[in-house]
């Protein structure tokens, strides 16, 4: 899976969660919870659908380290190059 | 024979146009079988039937506007010969025009079921496409079971039209949402101008409840974890079951506790608004079941699709502005309910405890109660086994 893949995966179930983003306007960069409203259910439902859809679980202590779009991705990237 | 009448669907909500009926003449109906669905300004509702029966006649077509309390359909009890025949076709949708004796049908029970070919069947997502998208339903054919229209037909239909897709969709939404707003206001105004409202408000520490609910979270996988407000949730239910004059209805002058404690949850919707819709015999559900009713309760809150007791039964309400909202929120009954709780947003704060200081996560309790129904006494108790509950949560997850 390419950068490009796991990106546009991440964003896909964003979308889903918050139907209203428009993709395009979502920068890597900024913070999440700035750009997009997530309350702490969306969240959840955020991370339960990168669980259904790329099998990375996301342990709750790990949270306070995905802030941005690139922190997702990133995140998701690292654990499936490094089997469980 | 039965009458089954279009059940009450909250207090700001008192009419919906059918949108589609998923039984017919001659189908059996179980208690609690979704036979209809109903549209209002805040959700898609799925009507369940409480009673058991035989389908006699559908009486409210598809399409028509009924108010609550109208006769949508007979059935005919166990026992009781059904009436196979709908008789006439476009009858009034009105309450009480039925002729008292309506004749019965001394005919065999078992010809198969008519299916009266005026009605259209539609599912309820390709007539929101369909009314988003500004296509007539009535001119597009169905593809789906017995003819009935489904997205691809309206999708198939829109295209073919090649006018207008996107730029459509706003103003329906739109639409709902000024609906919605009226039907708020007039339900909070009614209540602002019956309920004599007083407020409590109450600090609890939750450190115990979140150190616990990490620890039993860090043990399971992510569809297994509990946020806290499940926790909240919980805590309430089984509070107001031990303070039964904040769980129940004020009716005809008079305070009437519920039997259950249905909890009716407040979920803002994407692009304004809000429902609150009940999550059932919140005391008797564990932990992690109250979390998937919870998710699935606001999935289908937020895509316009709730069942019409979820509408009618709560006995009480919470409101939770989570991590993201406010530290205190001062609610509004929802009528003809008698008390809501708020939760604000959890924070850190420097607290005097046993003689040292700590810094603490405290989260502001309120309570909004009605003081026809109880008093700042009982309700401040009611509070505190809140709090009380919440120090000790393994107890709540049963």
């Amino acid at each position: 899976m390419t950068h490009e893949d796991t990106r546009s995966a991440v964003m896909s179930v964003l979308t889903t969660i918050a139907p209203e983003i428009e993709p395009d306007d979502i920068a890597d960069d900024a913070l999440l919870r700035d750009q997009v409203d997530l309350d702490s259910m969306d969240w959840l439902n955020f991370l339960r659908g990168i669980h259904k859809r790329l099998h990375v679980d996301i342990p709750e202590a790990d949270y306070a380290s995905l802030r941005t779009l690139a922190d997702v991705v990133g995140y998701v990237e690292k654990s499936a190059s490094t089997p469980d | 024979m039965i009458e089954f009448k279009m059940p009450a669907l909250g207090a700001d909500m008192d009419e919906g146009t059918l949108d589609e009926w998923l039984v017919k003449p001659g189908d059996k109906v179980t208690r609690g079988q979704i036979v209809a669905v109903v549209e209002t300004t805040k959700a898609a509702v799925e009507i369940e039937c409480w009673q058991e029966g035989t389908v006699s006649e559908l009486i409210v077509p598809v399409g028509e506007t009924v108010q609550v309390g109208t006769v949508l359909a007979t059935l005919a009890a166990s026992g009781e010969p059904a009436e196979e025949q709908p008789r006439r076709r476009s009858r009034p949708a009105r309450p009480a025009k039925k002729p008292a004796s309506a004749p019965s049908g001394p005919r065999a029970t078992r010809t198969p079921p008519a299916v009266p070919q005026h009605r259209r069947w539609v599912s309820p997502a390709a007539r929101r496409l369909a009314q988003s998208l500004g296509v007539n339903v009535d001119t597009i054919s169905g593809t789906g079971p017995q003819g009935s229209v489904i997205i691809s037909d309206v999708e198939q239909a829109a295209d073919s039209k090649t006018t207008l897709t996107k730029p459509r969709t706003k103003p329906a939404a739109s639409d709902r949402a000024a609906q919605m707003r009226k039907s708020i206001a007039a339900a909070m105004g009614r209540s602002k101008r019956e309920i004599p409202h007083y407020y409590l408000v109450d600090e609890i520490i939750l450190d115990a409840a979140l150190s616990w609910l990490i620890a039993r979270n860090a043990q399971r996988s992510i569809d297994e974890r509990v946020l806290p407000a499940a926790l909240l949730l919980k805590a309430v239910g089984v509070a107001a079951q031990r303070f039964g004059e904040f769980n129940g209805f004020w009716r005809d002058d008079g305070f009437q506790p519920a039997s259950g404690v249905h909890v009716g949850v407040g979920i803002s919707l994407r692009g304004g608004g809000l429902v609150a819709p009940a999550i059932h015999d919140v005391p008797e559900k564990k932990l992690g079941e109250l979390m998937d009713d919870l998710s699935d309760l606001v999935a289908r809150a937020r895509s316009f699709s709730l069942r019409s007791s979820e509408m009618s039964d709560p006995t009480i309400t919470v409101t939770n502005l989570g991590d993201q909202g406010v530290e205190a929120v001062f609610g509004i009954i929802y009528p003809p309910q008698v008390a809501l709780v708020g939760f604000g947003r959890p924070t850190q704060q420097v607290r005097a405890i046993d003689g040292g200081i700590r810094i603490v996560s405290a989260v502001q309790a309120t309570l909004a109660a009605d003081h026809r129904a109880s008093d700042g006494h009982r309700g401040a108790l009611f509070l505190s086994a809140i709090n009380e509950l919440l120090q000790e949560p393994d107890l709540l997850e049963k």
